[in-house]
């Protein structure tokens, strides 16, 4: 076990491209950090250089406060679970997890026991004499998870270890990474561009952004308190909702109408003194059917009217999305979440809001339905730096 | 491509079909060894099937050092020639297949060339070099021109073999403690064994049926190969017709090829990467 850290680390290729500028983040012993982001962030490249299979160009890697740019993955003593497992498929699943302490020249006896041992844990022992070509997806997974933990490394490393299994099987697998971390207590850097794996599996995450970190915290600091535009957008499912507005006389004024700012987030945006044009961001379980909201709350809330264009029935919740004739916030990061999600392809004039409704809602497609939503919600950010001018951290 | 159900009508032409390819590739070697099998007086009979079995031919090429001595010369030349050229070409072809180094267009290319290079116009240049340097009629005075024919081969066939084999694994390895050595030793060349063996019999075919060079650089049975040796194949007298022992010499030339072919045929075919990455 171990604690890492990343100190100004670079990744410069010789064509002068940046995958990873300056990169500072320090991992405390046991911990649990996701590195998250879009397709080519760099979040990848940093774990390659924690790892060693890539070389770092500027900067520290200090593992246990120990110089570690130099040293081979070999003599890093961390064990990385890849992607697409990376199973040897000449040896057994107990030659597999053997390999690491086989080439530690860890005598035969101890090896037998600690791949027992590593396999009871992951529900492996029936498993142990097959070879990688006959086992299942998820039990594939589990044997690369195995050949990890079979050694106990200061680190585990794991490059999106979920992405190619199904959804439900993900799911699980989601909740036994967990546990096992827990259980073993060893410091795991995990990288993923599942917002979903970084918001349930991390104590902290890492918003990366062309090479850039764009903010680190715990889920929930993230999904209260994003710094920008971008970590607004990217954390949380289905994404924030952004509409282009403006500060006029303590109001903001935007498609889903006037509404007066409270104190709050009123001190906060002159205390960041922002443009009078901003972008507002609120998410889509911070609406609620008008109907369905106590009178109290109605009061110090603000609706609008609209018509619902698609409903979504989930069960326990729906999802009503309404389309607003007002061009969408533009801003460079939105557009490469849009990018990155692939709606930017999606026709369609205007922006639309998505809204998560108690199941008791009465909304139906195609009629009018008012929403209530709580000012206070609201989030503003500066439509040039993408700055969170409401950001309370 | 999806299997189409095999109807009878399908089977008999398929069937029909394969059995015209197999009687063509095979009419001259049968033709070969039946020859091979008749005796001096009905070897121009012209029957398919001899009509008098004999394997007189066979005891007379093994009784003289005629055949003996270049059959010796053919596998020596062929395995040693075979041997490095697999060797140099495993380490061309993973360079090629894993690095990016300067040069390595050029590299690909200059092989390329060499391997559609007429050989017929270098016989002269090489006759008289090695006269020179005294390789001329030496078992080296053969390998050396096969191994550069060879290579060409052996890297691109490598290569590609290399090239199948997940770049994940390699850092799996590394990650799991092996130097690079170790990660090529015990995981890169046992999944890379079938292509490794392919080459070895695709270089060995290419040394052995050599005829060109062993004709041209050779003198006498201290270095000839069999192909040149056949040529010079006489019967016990001047005016003894050879056939029956030359057919009797091309058939033992060609059993290692087959058996070669036949036992190799499963590790050529077999997919051992399977299993290795998702899917």
């Amino acid at each position: 076990m171990a604690e890492i850290v990343l100190d100004k680390v670079t990744k410069r290729y010789p064509d002068g491209a940046r995958a990873v500028s300056e990169m500072n983040i320090e991992i405390a012993d046991g911990e649990f950090i996701i590195l998250v982001g879009p397709s080519g962030c760099g979040k990848s490249t940093a774990l390659n250089m924690i790892a060693g299979l890539e070389d770092i160009s500027g900067g520290e890697l200090r593992i246990d406060g120990e110089r570690a740019n130099e040293k081979s993955p070999k003599d890093r003593d961390i064990a990385m679970v890849f992607q697409s497992y990376a199973l040897y498929p000449h040896m057994s699943v107990r030659e597999n997890m053997a390999f690491p302490l086989r080439l530690a020249k860890v005598d035969g006896a101890t090896v037998d026991e600690k791949v027992e041992e590593a396999a009871r844990i992951l529900d492996l022992t029936q498993h142990l004499d097959r070879r990688p070509a006959n086992l299942s997806g998820g039990q594939r997974q589990r044997v690369a998870m195995g050949r990890a933990i079979v050694r106990s490394p200061k680190a585990f490393l794991m490059d999106e270890p979920l992405s190619n299994l199904d959804a439900k099987l993900r799911g699980q697998m989601r909740t036994s990474v967990s546990k096992l971390q827990k259980q073993l207590g060893t410091t795991t850097v995990y990288v993923t561009h599942d917002q979903t794996e970084a918001m349930t599996l991390g104590d902290r995450v890492v918003v990366l952004r062309g090479g850039h970190v764009q903010q680190i915290g715990s889920p929930q600091f993230l999904y209260d308190q994003p710094a920008n535009l971008f970590v607004a957008g990217f954390i949380g499912s289905p994404s924030m909702n952004f509409v282009p507005a403006a500060l006029e006389d303590g109001s903001l004024k935007s498609p889903l109408g006037t509404v007066p700012l409270t104190d709050r987030v009123r001190s906060l945006v002159e205390a960041a003194g922002g443009p009078r044009e901003v972008i507002a961001g609120i998410r889509p379980e911070h609406f609620e059917d008008v109907s369905l909201v106590d009178d109290k709350h109605r009061e110090s809330g603000a609706t609008f009217r609209s018509t619902v264009d698609v409903l979504e029935s989930m069960g326990a919740e729906k999802y009503a999305y309404f389309s607003l004739e007002e061009q969408a916030a533009v801003n460079e990061e939105l557009a490469e979440l849009a990018a990155d999600a692939g709606s930017a392809d999606v026709p369609g004039s205007g922006s639309t809001i998505v809204t998560r409704l108690d199941a008791a809602s009465a909304a139906a497609e195609g009629g009018a339905l008012e929403v209530w939503f709580d000012p206070d919600r609201l989030q503003l950010f500066d439509p040039k730096s993408g700055r969170n001018l409401t950001f309370d951290g | 491509m999806a299997m189409q159900p095999a109807t009878a009508g399908r089977k008999a032409r398929w069937a029909l079909l394969d059995i015209v390819v197999v009687v063509y590739a095979l009419v001259p070697v049968l033709w070969i060894a039946s020859l091979s099998l008749k005796t001096k007086d009905t070897v121009a009979d012209g029957n398919f099937v001899p009509r008098e079995w004999t394997l007189q031919n066979y005891r007379d090429i093994f009784a003289t050092t005629e055949f003996i001595r270049p059959l010796f010369n053919s596998i020596g030349i062929a395995l040693i020639a075979t041997f490095i050229a697999v060797v140099l070409g495993m380490m061309a072809a993973y360079a090629i297949a894993r690095l990016d180094f300067p040069g390595k267009k050029l590299l690909v290319g200059v092989s390329l060339l060499i391997a559609m290079f007429p050989q017929i116009s270098l016989v002269t240049p090489l006759f008289n070099i090695e006269r020179e340097l005294g390789l001329f009629d030496t078992w080296p005075g053969l390998i050396l021109p096969y191994i550069t024919f060879a290579l060409p081969l052996a890297i691109y066939t490598l290569s590609s073999f290399f090239r199948e084999i997940p770049w994940e694994l390699e850092k799996a390895a590394k990650m799991d403690g092996a130097t690079p050595a170790q990660a090529f030793r015990r995981v890169i060349a046992p999944l890379a064994a079938p292509g490794v063996f392919t080459t070895a019999i695709l270089v060995f075919i290419l040394c052995w049926n050599d005829f060109l060079f062993a004709i041209s650089l050779t003198s006498t049975e201290a270095s000839r190969t069999v192909p040149a040796a056949l040529s010079f194949f006489t019967g016990t007298s001047q005016f003894d017709d050879p056939t029956g022992t030359i057919s009797a010499a091309a058939v033992v030339i060609t059993i290692p090829i087959i058996l070669f072919v036949l036992f190799f045929q499963r590790r050529i075919v077999a997919g051992l990467t399977s299993g290795a990455v998702k899917g």
